[in-house]
């Protein structure tokens, strides 16, 4: 009877979840107190990830809710009080195929959409502009090579540096800027140890691994901050180097761009490129 | 029968007493009691470590560890504790090393001097590790806190300190110690059957024991490799992983995941066995498709093998490997349906007594499905880019492992603790242990779903306020399943002090696997005369 009682608790649980994932008020750009779903979208991507996550979540629901009510049903059925005689079957070859074909089905039509969303993630589309995130122990490095090679650390701000309404182990001093509605395409590569570059509401996440580039895009779709943390375990410190992207309008990129340039500029010229090296050598 | 059994056997003049009984112990029953006994400290040391990484994430900020460092210490030690000193010892040292040979009619293992030093290499593999908890790690700080996944460079540059060799040495004990477990299991499995037992007579608990020792041996050797190159890099200038040399952080993590992903497979897979067997006997029936559930176990640890990258979706890999490991993943999804189904089947039509052993299977089932739909989800590298490295994982893997794993082996433990040690265990306090775990862990880990989804990392020891709540609830839960685990021990002690007689069969008819025809508890050698199965 408790086994029945318990049971019937959890279904009603796991229903009032699948309805208070729907419901559930997440902010944007950072997680949300007692949030029980995927952070809110600002990209496209992101809005195909949500799609299939719920999709995902309905067809799981079933199959928790189908193996429960089998529980139940047998925990009810066939005690040794109600059914104090046990049949001695053990093969049932219809029931045996079905089993093993319909889980079968239900992967195609899982496949499907997750290969559609695999690649539309994977294929990076022609980019408007590129900025390189380098993780360091422990800050992120970002570099726009289209805006004038420079480059800036951003770090996170510690107690008493945060202004009203950053939010603590977020906000950081100097935040990566995009334009809204640009392609933007992520190059990440790790300076000492792996890292990794996620930005939950643009649905991104890519390792950033010491000698190697890796590659990802994201197109913000409003204005913001979008806050995200490292997601490799990197050492002491890894719990303390979120990313934080501010998605703005294009006049007011191209503003910060103006006074970045000027604010990150290096004492000497910046490392000449392969191109520059090439031009000098003749000298 | 019983008594002249025992007396003769203590009479033999060769037969050591007092601590060279354990020391120098070649009985498999001995020293399957001493890897349970190993397992139960292994399972205190890790659960407490649990514990405090629970109370640090209770509320936001730090309140218990100075800094992160400490608490990845925890972290890794909980992980690698709990996976080669808890659940392995547990399942295959202890419930193989007692159970195979008397379910298959064999006197003893194959080689009973390999069993003895397959134990005796543990307690030294975890004492090179609790070396490596006092010894710098990263710079200036005791311990290794790189996961129990020891990425490199994380594990090289970013652990100058010799702790992470005393764990790469710990690790190549406890590898040793089960391979050479495994060749054991195998030899005893294939030569050592008593007349008239096929393979496809073999009880389900021997199938499971059999696919796990041959994911040990294949699996254990890529761990060995990997950490050895892993060692070279530390200590001797290699640069198999370094960049700078021409190596690649990458090849660690296949190398690493080549084994791990089997690992998970060794951690469960003899969990299907004893339920399967537990099952049978409580529903008092026979096991539902049984050439189904040997073979889709067969299924499950060849799959194992080819779906290593899954764990890596977030590495750069090309789009056609991801979508390759994204079908191989899902494809485990039907073996273990076929799996979920049939025990459901082997219940269906009997007539189930709701002893202890029983609760915790169903528990099991239930809640390995959850952990097993989880799984699913994972495996979609599309959603795993937002779900990698989050709580999400945590909370799947815990499903199948903390409350998969760990609950069959208290399924186990209940069902042949009469067997073992000739005593009754308490009915009452076996299922108050029960259901103080089952509500326990599912308040522990079910909220972490939701922080997962949220975008909570795993590995931190501090979060954004906007996790606190569910963490909270979190934490509430796991003093709960603490609590559990205190009625465990009481249980057990109880069960030692009131010394109430298992009868041979305890649980009456469903139960026909042989170790039931034998005394409770068995004598120190049984089979003395072959039994003959028809």
């Amino acid at each position: 009877m408790l086994v029945r009682k318990r049971l019937t608790l959890v279904a009603i649980t796991l229903v009032a979840i699948l309805m208070g994932g729907k419901a559930a008020l997440a902010g944007l750009g950072q997680p949300s107190p007692w949030q029980v779903g995927l952070q809110q979208s600002a990209s496209p991507v992101m809005d195909n990830i949500i799609w299939f996550h719920d999709f995902l979540l309905y067809i799981i629901t079933g199959i928790v809710g189908f193996v429960l009510v089998l529980l139940v049903v047998v925990m009810v059925r066939f005690n040794a009080r109600t059914n104090p005689i046990p049949s001695r079957t053990t093969h049932h070859t219809l029931i045996e195929i079905a089993w093993t074909l319909i889980p079968i089905v239900i992967l195609m039509f899982i496949a499907v959409p997750s290969f559609k969303l695999l690649f539309f993630q994977l294929n990076v589309p022609p980019a408007d502009l590129t900025v390189k995130a380098t993780g360091k122990q422990w800050y992120w490095s970002y570099s726009y090579p289209d805006n004038g090679q420079f480059e800036f650390d951003s770090l996170m701000l510690k107690e008493g540096e945060r202004k009203e309404g950053q939010p603590r182990l977020l906000a950081v001093d100097n935040e990566m800027v995009v334009p809204v509605n640009k392609t933007v395409r992520v190059i990440t590569t790790g300076s000492d140890v792996i890292h990794s570059f996620a930005v939950p509401s643009f649905g991104i996440k890519i390792d950033a691994v010491p000698g190697r580039i890796n590659e990802t895009w994201f197109t913000a779709t409003r204005e913001g901050v979008y806050y995200g943390q490292c997601s490799e375990l990197c050492g002491k410190d890894h719990a303390f180097m979120p990313i934080a992207v501010r998605a703005v309008s294009e006049q007011a990129f191209s503003a910060w761009v103006e006074e970045a340039k000027k604010k990150y500029a290096r004492d000497e010229a910046p490392p000449a490129t392969t191109v520059a090296a090439a031009q000098s050598t003749p000298q | 029968m019983a008594t002249v059994a025992k007396a003769h056997s203590e009479d033999l003049p060769d037969h050591p007493h007092g601590w060279r009984r354990y020391l120098y112990s070649t009985n498999h029953k001995d020293i399957g009691t001493m890897y349970l006994v190993f397992a139960l400290f292994g399972g205190l040391i890790g659960g407490v470590l649990s514990i405090g990484m629970r109370l640090e994430l209770m509320h936001p900020g730090l309140q218990f560890f100075h800094d992160s460092h400490m608490f990845n210490v925890f972290t890794t030690a909980h992980g690698l504790i709990m996976i080669f000193f808890m659940v392995m010892p547990a399942m295959i040292g202890g419930f193989g090393n007692w159970m195979i040979p008397l379910m298959i009619g064999a006197p003893d293992m194959a080689f009973p001097r390999m069993n003895n030093i397959s134990f005796w290499l543990l307690p030294a593999s975890f004492t090179l590790l609790v070396i490596s908890l006092f010894v710098e790690g990263e710079p200036g700080a005791p311990g290794v806190a790189a996961g129990w996944t020891i990425y490199a460079p994380l594990s090289t540059t970013g652990h100058p300190g010799p702790a992470v060799d005393f764990a790469i040495l710990s690790l190549h004990l406890a590898g040793a110690s089960s391979i050479l477990g495994a060749i054991n299991f195998i030899t005893t499995i294939f030569n050592m059957r008593a007349p008239g037992m096929t393979m496809h007579k073999m009880p389900l608990f021997v199938w499971s024991q059999l696919v796990t020792v041959f994911l040990i041996l294949l699996a254990m050797p890529v761990l060995a490799g990997g950490i050895t190159m892993l060692l070279t890099d530390r200590n001797f200038g290699t640069t198999f992983f370094t960049p700078g040399g021409g190596g690649d952080p990458l090849l660690f993590q296949h190398l690493f995941w080549f084994f791990g992903h089997p690992e998970v497979y060794i951690l469960i897979v003899p969990g299907f066995g004893m339920i399967s067997q537990i099952v049978a006997t409580f529903a008092k029936k026979p096991v539902f498709g049984y050439l189904g559930m040997a073979y889709a176990m067969v299924a499950i640890g060849g799959i194992g093998f080819v779906v290593w990258a899954h764990h890596m979706y977030t590495v750069g890999m090309s789009t056609s490997a991801q979508a390759y490991f994204v079908v191989a993943t899902m494809v485990i999804a039907v073996p273990t349906g076929v799996k979920i189904f049939s025990w459901i089947a082997t219940m269906w039509g009997g007539s189930l007594e709701f002893k202890t052993p029983l609760l915790w299977a169903i528990g099991f089932i239930f809640l390995f499905t959850v952990g097993g739909v989880t799984g699913v989800v994972l495996a979609n590298a599309g959603v795993d880019r937002s779900l990698q490295d989050t709580y999400y994982v945590v909370a799947h893997f815990h499903y199948v492992l903390s409350l998969g794993a760990v609950f069959t082996i208290f399924a186990g433990w209940y069902y042949w603790f009469p067997k073992m040690s000739g005593y009754m265990y308490s009915e009452t306090i076996g299922k108050l242990h029960f259901w103080l775990t089952f509500i326990g862990v599912n308040i522990v880990f079910f909220p972490q779903h939701f922080l997962g989804l949220a975008g909570m990392p795993r590995r931190v020891a501090d979060y954004p306020d906007a996790f606190a709540g569910w963490n909270l609830v979190s934490s509430l839960g796991s003093y709960l399943s603490g609590l559990g685990a205190l009625v465990f021990f009481f249980g057990v002690a109880l069960a030692f002090m009131r010394k109430e007689k298992a009868a041979d069969n305890p649980w009456g008819a469903g139960a026909t696997t042989l170790e039931w025809t034998l005394p409770s508890p068995p004598p120190f050698h049984q089979y003395n005369e072959l039994p003959l199965i028809k």
